[in-house]
């Protein structure tokens, strides 16, 4: 397959670059990611996953779209409320790239659905706003052998990790269990910047765009913390703990599962 | 001069006085992506700013500048020979 004219110039910036090139060009339209989480997190990644050019990108979310969405969660404008989430979403990605193929999966993750929701993709983002999906999806990801990118977002703070089979710690490596529940509170009661949802959403979507052409390191053994008040990034190495649960030497957990009390609200 | 004389064969041309920067590198990289290692791309653009700068990024891309002929009618034609990334 070769470029037409028209897509040469809508990718020029990323065929510039020497660590792209059409080569890391035709590998992205070649891609498929999973971004589960059509909320602050999954705004500006799959908004920039799909302009640039990956090939198809399914988005899962079961909301729908509240005024309270709006201060952060970019995909969606004031004339989406009331739509589902995942629609309102594939509508603004379409928008930026019709060549992109957006598959809306209208559903909360559960130990249920979430095997065969990420079987069909190659790369999954986590994009939700509550440990016990973070935890399915780490679990999940890991049985599957499949690479995915964390994050977490509260108030002033944000992070990210990414997990690739047989390069370094998983999420449960470094967190081991979800928090008691109310021990942490959700974006919901405690707050959130909308640019935070902006930056940690775009670094995850770098994360994939690395992992697919190859381009630099990955955050693959490490976790990247960052203050907004204290305007700092922090590096924090991460080693793969050979006692966890689902990626150790001998895994206590062999199928995901969800965490009693779990109602997976996607999406901070 | 020498405008039909001492000319490198090439194996493929490209046309890009039609596109500006930095479109006229994008296709030259382009083509030159669909090539095999050692064909010769004749790669005709623009005076100006497509003469200063195709060259030097085609050159940064580890690609062999063989010769920029002056067509005489404001536009080169620049002839490079592929060479396959370490």
């Amino acid at each position: 397959m070769s470029f037409s004219n028209e897509q040469l110039e809508r990718y020029s910036r990323h065929i510039i670059l020497k660590e792209i090139g059409i080569k890391g060009q035709k590998k992205l339209s070649a891609a498929s990611v999973l971004i589960i989480g059509a909320g602050g997190l999954g705004a500006p990644a799959a908004l920039y996953l799909a302009a640039a050019g990956v090939g198809r990108i399914g988005i899962a979310d079961a909301d729908r779209v509240d005024l309270s969405n709006l201060q952060r969660q970019i995909i969606h404008g004031t004339n989406d409320l009331g739509k589902e989430k995942a629609e309102s979403a594939a509508e603004s990605m379409r928008a930026v790239n019709p060549e992109t193929r957006v598959e809306t999966h209208v559903c909360f993750v559960s130990a249920a659905n979430i095997g065969a929701l990420i079987a069909g993709y190659d790369f999954v983002l986590d994009g939700t706003d509550n440990f016990p999906a973070k935890f399915l999806i780490n679990d999940a990801c890991v049985l599957a052998k499949k690479p995915f990118s964390h994050a977490g977002i509260i108030r002033f703070r944000g992070q990210l990790m990414t997990y690739v089979p047989g390069a370094g710690p998983c999420y449960r490596c470094a967190f081991k269990e979800p928090p008691p529940p109310d021990a942490v509170p959700t974006c919901s009661q405690a707050g959130v910047v909308g640019a935070m949802a902006g930056v940690i959403g775009s670094l995850q979507a770098m994360e994939a765009v690395k992992y697919f052409t190859g381009a630099g390191e990955l955050l693959t053994g490490a976790l990247l913390t960052y203050d907004a008040l204290a305007q700092e990034f922090r590096k924090i190495r991460l080693p793969r703990r050979e006692a966890c649960g689902v990626c150790g030497s001998n895994p206590t957990i062999t199928a995901p599962f969800d965490y009693p009390g779990a109602v997976c609200e996607v999406a901070p | 001069m020498e405008k039909y004389e001492n000319l490198p064969a090439a194996d493929a041309a490209l046309d890009i006085t039609d596109a500006v920067c930095p479109i006229t590198f994008v296709r030259a990289k382009a083509a030159l992506e669909e090539m095999e290692a050692g064909a010769v791309l004749a790669l005709r653009m623009n005076d100006g700013e497509p003469v200063q700068n195709v060259p030097r990024s085609v050159k940064e891309e580890g690609h062999r500048i063989l010769k920029l002929a002056d067509n005489e009618d404001g536009t080169y034609t620049l002839f490079v020979r592929k060479v396959e990334e370490a």
